[in-house]
């Protein structure tokens, strides 16, 4: 705020500055219900999570303190750091496929729009979303089985020879997780894209379409750059599913065999109530927080930037 | 405006960081002082008062809770609030509940760790009032830990058993007789030709389960440690005395052993994606000729079916060797700071030496119950699996053989360590040697992290 000059401006000021006071009061009023929340359920645990990163505890008895010693060993504890690079891994599975697939299958919704398969499309694909993740585990985990459905059809259509127990191999497990959380995750990516699909201005396709573009062209030139927002929210969305994933994991596999599906919320979770380090498990929390801020704000701000 | 806003924010943020950071984390939670030993002068009991116990069990055990409807019946006083819960979430709990909601009674996992939390009631006391400690000494060894839960194996006596279980082979009469096996192999040779037999024939020679956090190739190995080498000094390993290791060569032999079963194809090809539930399924559905678990399935198989199912303990390796088995009470304990503590102490003493007790330990529990040498023993029918396993009970305790399970040694070596070990051997990952150089470095740093 400059300086005003003069005794007309220093009448008028005081007014000002109480208006503004009170409003901002009320302004305070309004927030602090939910800022109190957020202050007692999410930061004071961030702290609590900080704070006990830096010791040695067991949960109950006395603590030592030990400094960034926690954050060492998530780094070079294989057993940690490994959790963290399947966490990585998992993105392929979690974001990559329901994001290209929801996409295709956006389209084609869309340009079937007025059929009744349309909607019925819309509701199957819907439908994990509505279903809990530990029931999609239960059910994947039968369906995945050395005789489950999967296995019987590869038999049916002559593919016996690569039938096995998809989670509990070494090779497949962390590929039949992955597949787990895209079907949860392809409804939702379907669902975002179609509805941002219904704000395009029709006249655009119709234009592209005079011009000689054939679907592809439409898809690449229109649809697909009309849709950057809710690109990036789907991507966000899986990404963070991915990166802290535990339902679907602790039900199906449990971060087995050997640890080959092994994550970060279940080594956590395995730290603070089995191993009852809960410094370690603390300090692999904060890391995976970082893990995954570090991942979500480049995609916001990639998309951001592309506005402008 | 803007600025103020920022900075009220930082504020809200400041606080709640000074809020949480003030203490060291754990001392200022409540310490259950260290419960004294001191006999009490005369034996407690429930009194006539109404009276409710909180009783804290594990599910899908119908035994503890068979126990406390028929110690209501005979001291109507006595209520019971029992809350269940699946073992592993048990295992996770106990240290909370035992600190902040304390049962009278409640069922437990590895108990090192409690004690040296001071969660749990010294019971020498009552075992010197009861006269527990005139029981053969084998039965309550696994509950007793010295200062600070280290060993165990000796020292002051923490927990209780409801009964003692144990494992071995069962196996499937009608696919026995099939291969011409007529009673159970007498040495180790003997198994190994009656799988070589079977998988000949068709037959799965072993359901087992392997899956998820829970390794069940443990079993067999245990009974392969438990035939090829010693006891005592897999026991040390596992009560955690100084200098114990499981690197030894009689358990590289069990290991080797274990392998060549697996590369032979004993095992069924999905064991490392095979639950607990679906082994039992398998095995009750005539899937295959061995299963090594436990008696506590004893009564469950009798039922399911009756007159198709033998136990045997392992065969030692050579023939006439001592036999041992993993054996290990289904322990109970006292939280420190129990209101009922004396009532809780004189049930698990009903347990041991009421007679209609003990027929409901052999015949929900299907197990030995704990007590005196000459208590009485209920009559089993000889065709049933019960009788087989409790007989074995009796062997075991002849041949001093009791081991307990090798995923007890700490709280975190059978999900983080034995698990993914064995998942590893299944899959041609791991070589015996390794697998036992890999456990004894996660048990060693385990023991160090605590």
């Amino acid at each position: 705020m400059t300086r005003p000059a003069g005794a007309r401006a220093s009448h008028r000021r005081p007014v000002a500055a109480r208006l503004r006071g009170a409003r901002g009061l009320v302004g305070w009023l309004f927030v602090a219900p939910a800022l109190a929340f957020y202050a007692v359920f999410v930061l004071r645990p961030i702290a609590l999570t900080f704070q006990y990163s830096l010791y040695e505890w067991d949960g109950i008895g006395p603590s030592t303190w030990v400094g960034l010693a926690n954050f060492g060993k998530v780094f070079t504890d294989p057993d940690l750091y490994d959790s963290l690079i399947n966490a990585v891994k998992l993105i392929v599975f979690f974001s990559a496929i329901p994001v290209l697939l929801g996409l295709a299958i956006a389209a084609t919704i869309r340009r079937i729009a007025e059929s009744r398969l349309a909607l019925v499309a819309r509701t199957v694909l819907f439908l994990p979303q509505v279903i809990p993740l530990v029931a999609a585990g239960i059910a994947w985990s039968w369906l995945l089985a050395s005789t489950g459905v999967i296995n019987q059809l590869l038999s049916l259509v002559g593919l016996g020879g690569i039938t096995r127990a998809w989670l509990g191999d070494f090779s497949t497990a962390l590929p039949a997780v992955g597949m787990i959380g895209a079907w949860v995750l392809l409804g939702l990516c379907t669902l975002l894209l179609l509805a941002g699909m219904s704000k395009i201005d029709p006249a655009l396709y119709e234009a592209a379409r005079l011009d000689g573009a054939g679907p592809w062209r439409e898809f690449v030139s229109i649809t697909v750059p009309s849709l950057r927002q809710e690109i990036a929210v789907c991507v966000t969305v899986t990404v963070i599913a991915a990166l802290a994933s535990f339902d679907i994991i602790y039900i199906s596999t449990q971060g087995g065999p050997g640890n080959t599906t092994m994550v970060p919320g279940l080594q956590i979770y395995y730290l603070a109530f089995s191993e009852r380090e809960v410094g370690m498990a603390s300090a692999l929390a904060l890391v995976l927080m970082v893990l995954v801020i570090a991942c979500a704000l480049p995609i916001q701000w990639f998309t951001k930037e592309g506005e402008r | 405006m803007a600025r103020r806003g920022r900075s009220g924010a930082a504020l809200v943020i400041a606080m709640g960081t000074l809020a949480a950071a003030c203490a060291a984390p754990g001392s200022n939670s409540p310490q259950p002082a260290a419960t004294s030993a001191a006999a009490p002068s005369t034996a407690p009991t429930c009194g006539t008062a109404p009276i409710t116990m909180n009783g804290y069990f594990e599910t899908g055990f119908p035994l503890p809770k068979a126990l406390t409807t028929e110690f209501t019946k005979q001291h109507p006083n006595v209520t019971w609030n029992v809350r269940e819960d699946q073992f592993a979430v048990i295992t996770q709990n106990a240290p909370r509940v035992l600190a902040d909601n304390p049962p009278d009674l409640m069922r437990l996992p590895q108990v090192s760790e409690l004690v040296k939390d001071n969660l749990l009631k010294n019971l020498d006391g009552y075992a010197k009032v009861f006269g527990w400690d005139k029981w053969p000494a084998s039965q309550l060894e696994q509950l007793r830990l010295g200062p600070g839960g280290r060993p165990r194996g000796e020292g002051s006596l923490y927990a209780l058993g409801l009964n003692s279980s144990m494992t071995g082979i069962f196996y499937n009469k009608k696919l026995a007789a099939k291969i011409g096996m007529s009673a159970p192999p007498a040495t180790l040779a003997e198994l190994d030709a009656a799988m070589d037999k079977a998988k000949k024939a068709g037959i799965t020679p072993i359901v087992q389960f392997n899956g998820g956090a829970t390794g069940g190739l443990a079993f067999p190995l245990q009974d392969l440690m438990a035939s090829y080498g010693p006891a005592a000094p897999i026991n040390d390993w596992i009560f955690q005395k100084p200098g114990a290791t499981i690197d030894t060569p009689s358990n590289l032999q069990a290991v080797q052993h274990l392998e060549r079963w697996i590369k032979a194809g004993y095992f069924q090809k999905d064991v490392n994606a095979v639950d607990y539930a679906t082994m039992m399924s398998r095995f009750i559905d005539g899937q295959g000729l061995f299963m090594f678990n436990g008696d506590w399935e004893s009564g469950n198989l009798d039922k399911q079916l009756p007159g198709d199912v033998g136990f045997s303990l392992m065969p030692p390796a050579q023939e006439g060797g001592k036999r041992a088995a993993m054996s290990a009470p289904l322990t109970f304990g006292i939280a420190a700071n129990a209101k009922n503590a004396d009532c809780a102490a004189f049930f698990l003493n009903w347990v041991a030496t009421d007679k209609r007790a003990r027929e409901i330990g052999v015949e929900v529990g299907g197990s030995r119950p704990m007590g005196p040498a000459d208590a009485y023993m209920p009559e089993v029918a000889a065709d049933k699996v019960t009788a087989a396993t409790l007989a074995a009970g009796a062997d075991i305790s002849k041949d001093n053989g009791a081991m307990d399970f090798i995923a007890n040694a700490t709280g975190a070596i059978y999900a983080k360590s034995w698990t993914p070990q064995l998942q590893k051997l299944v899959a041609g990952q791991q070589k015996p040697q390794e697998l036992l150089k890999a456990v004894q470095a996660d048990y060693t740093s385990q023991l160090e992290g605590n």
